[in-house]
């Protein structure tokens, strides 16, 4: 089973859910944790533990410059403009490379080979019995977002349960997270802000066919409006967190409030077994 | 005309709220932009009334003609991005997954695939109290979200004539939509928060930032709520000479402002006071 928690608006809690569902549910079972918010991941500020370190490489063209016979077609291929054809050599602007090969295809003095180019880095550790985290970083000032939170995914590949942090947003990044997953938990607040960014990533899974429910963080009861859209879209609500001092101050410090507070602990297994019953439930 | 502006790292500090509010009280004309093309929140708080809206045209998309099509698979193979794929017997190209390289065509022998336009949102342009507002509606899983940033910035820089300061509001993260948010920016402000994530994201959207050597500020927001962590925000920035410009005091009628569709800076209490305060440094160091 592969949950994602996404949530459209950064900010509302994903983490908080993310980190606090898999640590409960890892006293019971094998639990996969994956840090797809790889341009700010923070899953491993919660389980602070030793990593085992990867590195994830693009290809980037490099030119063979005796070949080369500067006739431009690469820098015609490539649509991102990262190689540009001058005078007398070819340019390249790795930082603008896709990574897409089409230089390479294009290139009639096959004098393009392509060379690794790190953009991140993928770190595995083992923090809590049960548990194993899978954190992706992309490095500061890359823009392979995705590139990164595929190899994070890779590394989940075959496992049994797995619960996935999503980036926020709800472009490539969160399409790329929410492939292949059985069932998309969506953490929301009880603002205009908090609704009108749920809208957009409930219309994200609904385009992707993935069923999904809701869960309302920092509610303070003025939750009519994200109930009643929540009614409207046929999204369940799951679980709603007050706004709560307290949890905010354990969370904040880096702490699991599940950890400390135990019927909060009796919850979020509760919630572990609601998500069982309807992924299965949507299985074929 | 000064370009500035608001990011976080991480979502949910206060960006937008804050954003609105400099819109509102610092001098001069101003143009805003709105770069959250994901999820764009400013609109909520400014009311724009749309002056005109134009389809946004990301990079193309390939299509496969399956009359010409041979089932070769050859554009499969060259392909990484996995977009193409044998459904039913016939090559087809995911929209969302294709990322417009065109690598496909390069290697089609029957000219099968063709490259064709594709909307993937819509920037609109509003006028506010505050002067016009350039933001844009991302369809949902598109992607393009750093060249859409692009396109507003110069929508807005096409105006600099016309206008003192360009305020951005820009989006959550590090990536692609960052990057082009804080290319060409004169000042950025990162709103943080006092948590573990806060402390930790903002290092990371300096460190970005700084790739464009903009002037760097720092606001902590909901500064009360966790001394020892504002603490350590204000340890690191000092270490590396980056300004505190300002402290606001966590205040329920944050959230209240936001229901009601205002800037926080329109009402009474603490975190509005700090913020005017704040604004008015800004404008002070503006000159």
């Amino acid at each position: 089973m592969h949950i994602v928690v996404a949530s459209g608006k950064g900010g509302t809690g994903k983490t908080l859910v993310a980190a606090n569902l898999a640590f409960v549910l890892s006293g019971e079972k094998e639990v996969t944790l994956e840090d797809c918010d790889v341009e700010e991941p923070n899953l491993h500020l919660y389980f602070p533990s030793s990593v085992e370190s990867e590195t994830v490489n693009i290809r980037i063209p490099k030119v063979d410059e005796a070949a080369c016979t500067l006739c431009g077609r690469c820098s015609e291929a490539c649509r991102y403009g990262a190689i540009t054809t001058l005078k007398d050599r070819v340019l390249l602007f790795p930082d603008l490379c896709h990574s897409c090969g089409a230089c390479a295809l294009a290139c009639p003095a096959l004098a393009i080979e392509e060379v690794e180019r790190p953009v991140g880095v993928v770190e595995i550790s083992f923090p809590e019995p049960g548990l194993k985290l899978i954190s992706g970083r992309l490095n500061e000032g890359e823009v392979q977002t995705v590139t990164v939170i595929r190899e994070v995914k890779k590394r989940a590949e075959g496992d049994p349960l797995v619960i996935a942090d999503a980036p926020p947003g709800t472009s490539c990044p969160l399409v790329e997270t929410l492939e292949g997953c059985d069932y998309c938990v969506l953490v929301t607040e009880p603002t205009p802000f908090g609704l009108h960014d749920l809208t957009l990533a409930a219309e994200v899974v609904r385009i992707m066919g993935i069923p999904a429910g809701v869960i309302i963080n920092r509610n303070d009861g003025k939750d009519r409006d994200i109930v009643e859209f929540a009614e409207a879209h046929s999204l369940p609500v799951l679980m709603s967190i007050p706004l709560d001092t307290e949890i905010a101050r354990i969370h904040n410090n880096g702490d699991l409030f599940c950890r400390e507070i135990p019927e909060w602990k009796d919850k979020f297994v509760a919630l572990g077994n609601d998500l069982a019953t309807r992924a299965i439930r949507v299985l074929p | 005309m000064i370009r500035m502006a608001v990011v976080s790292g991480k979502g949910g500090t206060g960006k937008t709220v804050f954003a609105a509010s400099l819109a509102e009280l610092l001098p001069g004309r101003k143009i805003l932009v709105d770069a959250d093309v994901d999820a764009s929140n400013l609109p909520l708080l400014l009311s724009p009334k749309t002056l005109w809206e134009r389809p946004f045209f990301g990079m193309e998309r390939a299509r496969i003609i399956p009359e010409q099509c041979l089932s070769c698979g050859a554009c499969r193979d060259a392909c990484r991005f996995g977009a193409i794929q044998l459904i039913d017997n016939q090559y087809r190209v995911d929209t969302l997954r294709c990322e417009g390289c065109a690598a496909c065509t390069l290697v089609c022998p029957a000219e099968a695939v063709v490259m064709e336009p594709h909307q993937c949102g819509v920037i609109s342009c509003g006028s506010t109290d505050s002067g016009p507002l350039v933001y844009a509606h991302l369809f949902p899983g598109e992607g393009n979200s750093g060249l859409l940033v692009y396109e507003l910035k110069k929508i807005a820089s096409k105006r600099e004539a016309d206008y003192d300061l360009m305020l951005v509001d820009g989006p959550p993260g590090t990536g692609c939509p960052l990057i082009s948010t804080v290319s060409g920016m004169d000042m950025v402000i990162v709103v943080t928060e006092p948590s573990v994530s806060g402390d930790h994201d903002l290092k990371r959207v300096i460190g970005v930032a700084n790739r464009f050597h903009p002037r760097v500020r720092v606001v902590i927001n909901r500064a009360d709520l966790n001394p020892e962590r504002s603490e350590s925000i204000e340890t690191f920035c000092r270490e590396h000479q980056i300004p505190i410009i300002g402290r606001i005091p966590f205040d329920k009628s944050v959230i209240h402002s936001v229901r009601m569709g205002i800037p926080i800076s329109r009402t009474k209490g603490p975190a509005s006071e700090a913020i005017h305060t704040i604004a008015s440094n800004i404008a002070q160091e503006l000159g």
